[in-house]
């Protein structure tokens, strides 16, 4: 008994080796996946990650929605994300963290609750810096922006001969990328 | 016997030698690029593409490369031994191409024991991996080495067993009265009578040429690269060479056992023998990207459970069989 089920066994096992040539045959057959890349460029960005950029508000493309909460640099456990904004209306009793003064020499990421319990007073955004070489793409901050103005660029052929590229302004970047569009 | 006929047997042996080691050469580059090729468009990517048109200039450059490296003797190594292992484990190789029909009238030499030298000769792989493995000082060697000699060991019996089979049949161990003994049509070729017997050669060949997936000596994810770990420069390259003959040897002893071998219609016999071979050399490459390597317990359990019990069985009803109808 023991030594039929040992060659069914076998007989199955068999079987499967030519299952497995099959896969590997058709495969062989089955057109390449390969992108030549200097002579051909990846076309398919829909789930790329390149850094992140700040989404334009919808009355006009040069202005970001970004409220200048701060909530982005409070959360980026790389430290790479500085926002400077204008100060905020002296009665909306409001604190942002930007305000509150955080340890930035050793920074945690502490995982508040992400928007405010009032809708944020936006305040005028002056500059958003990201040091793209110090961030993880951990994605923290697009995730946990109340107003919706983070997003991952599709940059893929970002590239520079030194730290200095990799210092982006990103409010000058989409106020240059709303003037090529524009004109 | 008078000089003239000596000379001429020695000037036929030296241009036939010359020409299979050309042949061998080639073979190894183009092998190479096609297991590359292969490799490439199985996992859907395009392997080799850059040098020449479709990467066709790879294997050249690569064969460049590897002549003009450095040969280093790793320390604490029998260096004598250790070089000799790769000299070893090529110069067998021509002599076992050297009685292999590739048509009626294409061979290197006529003996009437043709298949006793291939079998014989194939033996010397074996010291040459157990050669290479003990005399480089490294453990990976020489667990690869181990590896090597039994399961080379191991899968030498089934293979004869298997061979035996078809030399029984047959009546001779010349491999052109093996040839002619088939007919021209798959259909009158040795596999249809004796199938078990081709596919225990096969599995053993593979499993003596330590191809994938019998690659145990080799075994890159544990052993780096086995036997040939602390091999350089063109020390590296002969191993590689040797096996991709050795793969080309299995190939051509199969093509005549059991295929018919140079015999086809309408084409030259010369063709027909290289178009079986190079068939079962594809087949050969196709599977090493298909398989898993085994473990060295199935590798074994294999041979000693399925593939001896097989080819004694088939052994003796073949014997059975040729006794009771007069075989050839």
């Amino acid at each position: 008994m023991g030594f039929i089920t040992a060659v069914g066994g076998a007989l199955r096992d068999l079987k499967s080796m030519f299952v497995g040539l099959r896969v590997t045959g058709t495969n062989f057959f089955m057109p390449q996946e390969t992108v030549h890349y200097p002579r051909q460029e990846v076309d398919t960005l829909a789930t790329y990650r390149g850094h992140v950029e700040l989404v334009a508000s919808d009355e006009d493309p040069a202005v970001a929605r970004c409220v200048g909460c701060g909530l982005c640099a409070e959360l980026c456990p790389s430290n790479c994300i500085r926002v400077e904004a204008e100060d905020p209306p002296a009665d909306s009793g409001i604190c942002y963290p930007s305000q509150v003064g955080t340890e930035m020499l050793m920074p945690t990421p502490k995982f508040r609750v992400a928007p405010p319990s009032q809708a944020p007073v936006a305040r005028k955004l002056l500059g958003y810096h990201l040091t793209y070489h110090t961030c993880s793409l951990c994605g923290l901050c697009a995730q946990n922006c109340p107003a919706g103005s983070l997003r991952f660029s599709s940059n893929v052929y970002f590239a520079g001969p030194g730290r200095s590229t990799f210092e982006i302004d990103l409010l000058a970047r989409l106020r240059k990328q709303a003037g090529i569009k524009g004109e | 016997m008078n000089m003239d006929a000596i000379s001429g047997e020695l000037i036929r042996l030296l241009v036939a030698l010359l020409a299979l080691m050309a042949f061998i050469a080639g073979n190894g580059m183009l092998l190479l690029y096609v297991e590359r090729k292969v490799a490439g468009h199985v996992q859907r990517r395009p392997g080799p593409y850059e040098v020449g048109p479709h990467g066709l200039l790879q294997a050249l450059a690569d064969a460049g490369k590897l002549v003009g490296k450095q040969l280093a003797t790793p320390a604490g190594a029998d260096a004598l031994l250790f070089w000799a292992a790769p000299l070893m484990a090529f110069m067998p190789v021509p002599l076992m191409f050297i009685a292999v029909p590739f048509g009626e009238n294409l061979w290197g030499l006529g003996t009437n024991l043709g298949l006793v030298l291939i079998l014989s000769f194939a033996g010397f792989n074996v010291l040459a991996l157990c050669l290479a493995g003990w005399a480089s000082n490294n453990k990976w060697s020489l667990l690869g080495a181990a590896r090597a000699v039994s399961q080379a060991v191991a899968y030498e019996i089934p293979l004869l067993l298997a061979v035996l089979a078809v030399a029984l049949m047959t009546g001779s161990l010349d491999l052109r009265a093996v040839v002619a003994h088939q007919g021209g049509w798959p259909w009158q070729w040795n596999v249809f009578v004796q199938p078990l017997a081709f596919f225990i050669y096969f599995v053993c060949a593979v499993a003596e040429t330590n191809r994938a997936p019998f690659d145990l000596p080799e075994a890159e994810s544990e052993l780096t690269a086995g036997v040939h770990t602390e091999y350089s420069g063109m020390g590296n390259g002969i191993i590689f060479l040797a096996e991709y003959a050795n793969m080309l040897v299995v190939s051509c002893v199969a093509t005549v056992l059991f295929l018919g071998g140079s015999q086809g219609p309408v084409l030259p016999g010369p063709w027909w023998f290289l178009a079986k071979m190079y068939a079962l050399v594809a087949l050969i490459i196709f599977m090493r990207w298909t398989y898993p390597r085994v473990r060295f317990d199935q590798l074994l359990n294999l041979n000693w459970r399925w593939l001896m019990p097989l080819a004694l069985v088939n052994l003796v009803l073949t014997a059975f069989f040729v006794k009771l109808w007069g075989g050839a």
